[in-house]
């Protein structure tokens, strides 16, 4: 006994269970099902989106960390798949491999390993990828396709017509439903007017629409969200305050009416609901906006942080340029978090004594 | 009243179940002891004995070193053999008094019992405290009698009795509370007299409902002691942090509770300072939890300050094979031991030896800023901030977030799902902003 190696370190000597790579793998975990809808509505080019840009990220974080002499660790690994599958989530399925495995590389050599790797990076890598792909290549990834369910639907019906007609399905340029809403609203038309040629709530939360492969049902979006909740990966701070923000500034500004037979902006006539299912928001904020890395670290700032994402989401939506805009705001945001952080610093205890 | 606790901490496993049944078993008389002069917060004890002189269990060898001090008796009848320094279980060699024990154990009558002990006064209760060499036992190791007597002008109106015990493995003072809750409440009644506090408050876990119904029995006649069941959480046997549970006021770390009117003492103390001030028993032996997975029969030991560990650990069927790791305390705020060749001192409430499987050894990963060692931080510190700081060495940007508000109770580390030496970086930060704010002071006094 008496010349016994003991271990001597520092309190406490003991431990939580859990590890960052646990974490990032349960964020794949809750990706999943969301994965399987992408399947279900867009079928294998799906699919081939997510590996392209998964294995990119992967290699990228691999290289990246060989160049900066690190040793690659489960967390790093792990986290660079949540980044391959997030950004493929905000693309479409027709987009070509390559842009996939370009974006997914930017995201994880530039806007990761650029600022010091897993932990620093301001950015969250998949926007990052998404936003630099937009920039890129505009055509492609606006190259919106209507979902598996939607082309048999639509076949069906022209095959009743002609057969001749049922070919055209596929060539046809496809507006999604916030795209559709765009358009309305710039026309300062009431959305009833134009409700025929939106989707219904029901099919936008299970996702039986085009748009992204991974953002379009809310539905499996958060079973998965639920899964990172009962793990207390995410808390509800973010993902609250920013699907509010939206829904109470899309409904205030967001609809018009008919005054005298004129269209008229009118405040309290949008479609809140809408706005919340239809587009990437739950997606980005149950699982892009609460990244841990690029988000407030104390439930004041997360709250801030969320309704800033909300809004700056409302504003691209409404009055920008693009018909969607929660890649933007929570990048917009992300600027913002050491700001937030410094000015949300948690109560210090005894900070009120004698006062 | 209604119980708010304190903001943050955590729910480690506890681990009790081994020794919650023990009883208090007399470790076996030491051959050797090896008493520290520092057991204690506060200047180092002198000795008054010299080698080769005849000590009697209980006699004083050193004299407290200044006020905030302690006296430090033997705790065996024998002979002086070394004064010198020896491993001490803070991790350094310190001078301590060797004694040989002559096998007779003979009591020293120096401090004699008082019958009447009731009507002491306060002045002469602390003046046995103070005799009697007693310090906070929870670990801490404040001399009693500093806590006893408050500044002029300062008003005590709440005694409590620290029976939190929120440490995992830990049951000394569950054990006591079960075992001993007469004398307990006996040395309750008498620190309150001391302070003359109008009430004393005996507070602990509710999961030792056992301690609690033992304790609420004892003090049943005395109207002014009340027992009250708080809430599970670490750190919550931590001093400010109970304080808040029990009265709802918090105390930033830079005050004393007395400040508040409220003196916090250890349970164990007070059935040292009964002891003390009622039979003349000096403070030379305490309860120690001996347990964790290395220990083949865990145990509670009544053991002698001086007793080296490896001795306490023979005796509860020695340790295992695979045992790599040794800490004197709990898992959360213990120290871990180089060598089991170092005495048990006034503030041992427990001996743990895990096995290599039990024993995490890792580097720590990047901070992924998930924010949990803030959420968990009792003391609502920007852990995970200040640990980034002191990191890249920005020791100014920790003082500026408060680092010296640290209580080092373990929570950042032990959720920190990078296995970051969270309570490490705040450690420090606070040694480098002392050392810091020493320098300034030279300079200024030049």
């Amino acid at each position: 006994m008496q010349n016994r190696l003991l271990v001597v370190s520092s309190s406490p000597h003991f431990r939580a269970k859990g590890s960052t790579a646990r974490i990032m793998f349960d964020v794949v975990l809750a990706l999943l099902p969301a994965l399987v809808g992408s399947w279900l509505f867009f079928r294998w080019r799906a699919l081939a989106v997510v590996a392209a840009s998964v294995s990119a990220a992967v290699g990228t974080e691999w290289l990246m960390l060989r160049i900066r002499k690190r040793k690659p660790t489960a967390a790093d690994v792990n986290s660079a798949i949540v980044t391959g599958i997030l950004l493929a989530f905000c693309l479409t399925s027709t987009l070509p491999w390559w842009a996939a495995v370009i974006g997914s590389a930017f995201g994880i050599a530039i806007a990761k390993h650029c600022f010091g790797g897993l932990g620093f990076n301001i950015f969250n890598p998949a926007l990052a990828g998404r936003i630099f792909l937009m920039h890129a290549y505009l055509v492609q990834m606006t190259d919106w396709t209507p979902t598996y369910f939607e082309k048999k639907e639509a076949g069906a019906t022209r095959v009743a017509l002609s057969p001749e007609a049922s070919q055209g399905v596929d060539g046809e340029s496809y507006a999604t439903p916030l795209g559709i809403l765009k358009e309305a609203f710039l026309q300062k038309r009431p959305i009833s007017e134009i409700r025929e040629r939106l989707p219904g709530y029901w099919r936008l939360f299970v996702g039986n629409v085009g748009g992204c492969l991974g953002e379009t049902s809310a539905l499996l979006l958060l079973v998965g969200a639920a899964y990172l909740l009962w793990r207390r990966i995410i808390r509800l701070h973010i993902p609250l305050s920013f699907l509010v923000s939206l829904a109470m500034l899309t409904w205030i500004f967001g609809g018009a009416r008919m005054v005298g037979g004129e269209p008229r902006m009118h405040l309290f006539h949008g479609d809140p609901l809408f706005h919340v299912l239809a587009g990437g928001a739950v997606l980005g904020a149950f699982f892009m906006a609460t990244d841990m890395v690029t988000s407030p670290m104390t439930p004041k700032g997360m709250v801030i942080f969320g309704f800033g994402c909300g809004a700056v989401t409302a504003v691209i939506r409404l009055w920008g340029g693009f018909p969607e805009g929660v890649s933007y705001s929570i990048f917009l945001m992300n600027m913002c978090v050491p700001l937030i952080d410094r000015f949300t610093m948690p109560k210090l205890f005894g900070a009120n004594f004698g006062k | 009243m209604p119980t708010t606790s304190f903001k943050g901490g955590i729910h480690p496993p506890y681990f009790k179940e081994p020794t919650r049944e023990a009883e208090i078993r007399r470790a076996g008389l030491p051959k050797i002891v090896r008493i520290p002069l520092q057991q204690h917060i506060g200047a180092a004890a002198n000795p008054v004995v010299q080698l080769g002189h005849h000590v009697k269990r209980g006699q004083l060898i050193a004299e407290p070193g200044g006020y905030v001090s302690a006296a430090v008796h033997s705790s065996v009848s024998g002979r002086v053999t070394a004064i010198r320094s020896f491993p001490h279980p803070s991790g350094t060699k310190l001078p301590a008094i060797e004694i040989e024990s002559d096998g007779w154990d003979t009591p020293c009558e120096d401090l004699r019992p008082v019958a009447d002990y009731l009507s002491l006064s306060p002045q002469e209760i602390v003046e046995r405290v103070q005799r009697a060499g007693i310090v906070g036992l929870g670990g801490a190791t404040f001399p009693t009698h500093v806590k006893l007597r408050p500044p002029q002008g300062k008003k005590i109106h709440t005694l409590v009795l620290n029976g939190a015990e929120c440490e995992p493995f830990l049951t000394c003072d569950f054990r006591l509370m079960m075992e001993r809750a007469d004398e307990i409440i006996q040395g309750a009644f008498l620190l309150r007299k001391a302070v003359s506090a109008e009430r004393v408050i005996i507070a602990i876990e509710d999961n030792k409902p056992e301690a609690i119904e033992r304790m609420s029995e004892a003090a049943l006649p005395l109207d002014e002691i009340s027992v009250e069941g708080l809430e599970v959480k670490y750190p919550q046997g931590s001093e400010l942090q109970l304080i808040k549970s029990i009265a709802g006021v918090e105390l930033p770390k830079s005050k004393l509770p007395l400040e508040a009117g409220f003196v916090v003492q250890n349970v164990g103390t007070a059935l040292a300072a009964f002891e003390a001030v009622a039979k003349g028993k000096p403070l030379y032996e305490r309860v120690v939890t001996v347990a964790g997975g290395g220990v083949n029969q865990p145990c509670n030991f009544l053991a002698r300050i001086g007793t080296l560990f490896s001795d306490l650990l023979d005796q509860a069927g020695g340790i295992a094979e695979e045992s790599a790791k040794v800490i004197m305390g709990g898992p959360m705020m213990g120290l871990a031991q180089h060598t089991v060749e170092v005495p048990v001192v006034k503030g041992t409430s427990g001996i743990l030896v895990f096995r290599q499987s039990e024993v995490e050894v890792s580097e720590g990963l990047a901070c992924i800023r998930c924010g949990r060692c803030e959420t968990h931080c009792p003391a609502g510190l920007p852990t995970g901030r200040i640990g980034l700081a002191v990191e890249f060495g920005k020791f100014g940007i920790a003082e500026r977030l408060a680092a010296m508000e640290c209580i080092e109770c373990g929570c950042c580390s032990y959720v920190c799902p990078s296995r970051r030496p969270m309570t490490h970086y705040l450690r420090a930060a606070k040694a480098e902003i002392m050392r810091r704010r020493e320098r300034e002071r030279a300079v200024g006094a030049k």
